[in-house]
């Protein structure tokens, strides 16, 4: 074990592939020689050539597709998008071509493509580098989408969507990369101290399909995935409610057994995510939990969500679901 | 050097077509670029600055006369030369009866190559086996030259329970492993940056494999263009980027493409070797593509050739050329039509004569018959079977998660 913050444990998965592998290879936008914006590909050109990890033209559209050619001709290509807002150029290459290229071609073809892209806000980061497209991708058959919330999981499940045989789509909540976020912007807590911060050297993986129980409680169900795990967690303690908190990790294929089993024992359920409300995934899950749920339930489902609105620069506390904002929304599921 | 023809108005230029219903189509007769104009540069030390004047001119063999002439003439026997006109021939006969079958509803859409048999087929031809294709829907050519059989390619086009993509994709977006033909998508252009990643691949692994691909005039506008040149500029890999300027982009004139300047002069500003080529003249696109596959293997990275032909036919079965350009402009092309030019290439050298040639032509009508009957045997479009409608769910992931599975059951098949 070693304490790890998630860029350190996200470097540590990629060094692990780069070994494990030679069809894997790495390039974005400055992920080579500098080792990218965020660091999470430091020290891997040097070690391992600037053939597997180097940087590309500043074309989204265009890393995405020599990342489906390189995949359908046997390489494993982790490609980074610098900011998850920056990935639009790319749409049309990921979710018309990558995502159906196994499909379309009767399995005669498909391309592991992993991309890995910062998301979330908290960084002051204004509307284009703060947005959660996660519900973008969760709409396109043949891709898997994954979010990742602590160093640990976040190791485990690179590992997972680069071993996948169809094209992921990995989020890491950029506000993590370097210490949990419990809400509050004016504490800046590090992954230190941090059970999830405790992340094995060598190689392991966590399956995608698996949600995570973060803790058990009796009385609600909160869900949610990436950053807003923790803003849940401070929210639960804040409530002084006994409740499950399951962070997802995976929404594409999710785990609804996990999710259906907690609600079917508390009853009621709070859903957490910071992009907007209209057709975000938890639009999804709140479906998909009442198809299954309905006589179990003892009160409406809640989603506690960012607003419908382009995500703000100064006001960006008031955009992100406050540990306030869900509290409440957990005392009022036990009303009913 | 342009064919642009432009209407101004204010306040910024729209372009048009040379010629619209109603008007007399003239090309001018011949092409003023001759064979014989333009060096062959020595491929394994070209650089882009040697082919500023192939980029701009028009690489050909063919005389107008049908000899060839000049640097560019081919090492390419005879036999082959004959293998391709079957080909050309085959394609054209194959094309003529899936049109046939799309009017009596046994598919629903068909797009032909009419005027343009000799692109894929004659560049297809100057790889090696194990080069990759990928093609867009007007390269099918190249699976007869790899070997596909045609009840496989009319199974697809047809839906049938044959169908080796199982019914999920419009006629001729066919997909072919064994052939190293990759899958077709509609987006157009999509494929043209994704080549460039599957000649890195084939780079990475150390193997002398290259990869070619084309998109249209029209097509050249997306980004996926500029991407594909950029990142090959960049990276150096060996792919083959092929812009078919067929005229037209459905109802819209390469005039309408872009403002000025060839397309493969483009290439020049990516520092790509680029160079314009008759697409009508069987030798010297064939000449071309070899001579870029020789830069590949020399380990020099990517060419870009502008392949200038006439889309003789309608874009598809859909589309009514009549409503945009006058019916008989193909006629006048300068270019002539790609399969005539070579029988009279093959006939004035003492090769072929006509009585073979109508031989040849008896030979693949009664084979694409057999073949379509035989494929008619699996199902059609109009009476079925389909594929079941359970591949509606299969192959979308490698396996079927828990949510497909529970939908495939919904659907109960």
């Amino acid at each position: 074990m070693a304490k790890m913050n998630m860029i350190a444990a996200l470097n540590s998965a990629l060094e692990h592939q780069l070994e494990r592998d030679e069809n894997v290879v790495i390039f974005g936008e400055d992920v080579g020689y500098f080792g990218g914006v965020f660091r999470v590909t430091a020290g891997l050109q040097n070690k391992f050539g600037a053939h597997r990890v180097f940087d590309s033209p500043l074309a989204e559209g265009g890393i995405a597709a020599i990342a489906m050619g390189m995949g359908l001709n046997g390489l494993r290509p982790v490609a980074e998008i610098q900011f998850a807002d920056y990935i639009f150029p790319a749409y049309d290459q990921i979710v018309n071509e990558i995502a159906k290229l196994r499909h379309r071609s009767g399995g005669e073809f498909s391309s592991p493509v992993t991309f890995r892209t910062p998301a979330g806000g908290g960084i002051k980061g204004g509307h284009h580098h703060s947005q959660s497209p996660e519900a973008q991708f969760t709409h396109t058959p043949g891709l898997k989408v994954v979010y990742c919330s602590n160093p640990y999981n976040a190791k485990g499940l690179l590992t997972s969507a680069i071993e996948s045989n169809d094209p992921v789509i990995f989020f890491e909540p950029k506000r993590c990369y370097r210490g949990p976020f419990y809400g509050d912007p004016h504490k800046v807590p590090t992954w230190n101290s941090h059970p999830d911060g405790e992340v094995p050297e060598e190689y392991y993986s966590i399956p995608l399909e698996e949600a995570r129980v973060v803790m058990e409680g009796d009385n609600c169900t909160v869900i949610s995935w990436g950053a807003m795990v923790h803003v849940a967690e401070q929210a639960i303690k804040d409530s002084g409610i006994s409740c499950d908190l399951i962070d997802l990790q995976t929404l594409v294929p999710w785990d609804r057994d996990t999710v259906v089993n907690s609600i079917k024992k508390t009853g009621r359920c709070v859903i957490v995510h910071e992009a907007p409300k209209t057709s975000g995934f938890g639009a999804e899950m709140s479906a998909s939990i009442q198809e299954r749920c309905f006589y179990h339930l003892e009160a409406p489902i809640i989603r506690v969500t960012g607003w419908d609105t382009p995500f703000p620069h100064t006001t960006e506390w008031d955009y992100l679901p406050s540990p306030k904002r869900i509290a409440e929304a957990i005392r009022k599921t036990q009303e009913e | 050097m342009s064919d642009r023809k432009t209407a101004v108005t204010t306040p910024y230029t729209i372009g048009t077509a040379p010629f619209r219903p109603g008007e007399e189509a003239d090309f001018g007769g011949k092409f003023k670029e001759q064979p014989g104009d333009l060096n062959r540069p020595d491929p394994t030390k070209c650089s882009a600055d040697d082919t500023i004047k192939h980029a701009s001119g028009l690489v050909r063999v063919l005389t107008d006369d049908g000899e060839a002439k000049g640097d560019w003439i081919p090492d390419i026997s005879a036999e082959q030369l004959i293998q391709g006109l079957e080909y050309m021939m085959r394609l054209r006969i194959f094309d003529d009866r899936m049109m046939k079958m799309q009017r009596t509803g046994k598919l629903s859409f068909y797009m032909r190559s009419f005027g343009e048999e000799a692109v894929a087929i004659a560049q297809t031809m100057a790889l090696e086996d194990n080069d990759w294709i990928f093609p867009s829907y007007r390269q099918p050519g190249a699976q007869f030259v790899r070997g596909r059989d045609m009840v496989s390619m009319i199974c697809h086009c047809i839906g049938n329970t044959e169908d080796n993509v199982r019914g999920r994709q419009m006629p001729v977006h066919y997909t072919w492993k064994e052939g190293r033909f990759i899958s077709i998508s509609s987006p157009v252009g999509t494929q043209f940056s994704q080549a460039v990643g599957v000649a890195m691949a084939s780079a990475y692994k150390g193997l002398d494999e290259a990869c070619i691909t084309w998109l249209g005039d029209g097509t050249s506008a997306q980004g996926d263009y500029h991407y594909a040149l950029n990142f090959a500029s960049t990276f150096k890999p060996p792919v083959i980027l092929n812009v078919v300027n067929n005229q037209w982009a459905i109802s819209t004139h390469q005039n309408l493409a872009t403002g000025g300047r060839t397309f493969a002069e483009r290439g020049l500003a990516y520092d790509i070797p680029s160079i314009r080529v008759d697409g009508n003249d069987f030798l010297a696109l064939y000449s071309v593509t070899r001579w870029a596959r020789e830069r590949a293997s020399a380990g020099l990275g990517p060419t870009h050739i502008e392949v200038y032909t006439y889309r003789a036919g309608a874009h598809s079965s859909s589309d009514d050329p009549s409503a945009y350009r006058p019916d008989d402009e193909f006629l006048c092309w300068p270019g002539g039509d790609p399969v005539d030019r070579l029988k009279q290439y093959l006939i004035k050298s003492g090769n072929w004569d006509e009585k073979n040639h109508a031989k040849l032509e008896k030979k693949i009508d009664d084979e694409v018959m057999t073949a379509y009957k035989e494929a008619c045997e699996f199902g059609d479009l109009a009476s079925g079977p389909y594929p079941p409608a359970s591949t509606i769910f299969t192959e979308v992931y490698e396996t079927v998660p828990w949510h497909v599975q529970e939908q495939r059951e919904e659907l109960g098949k």
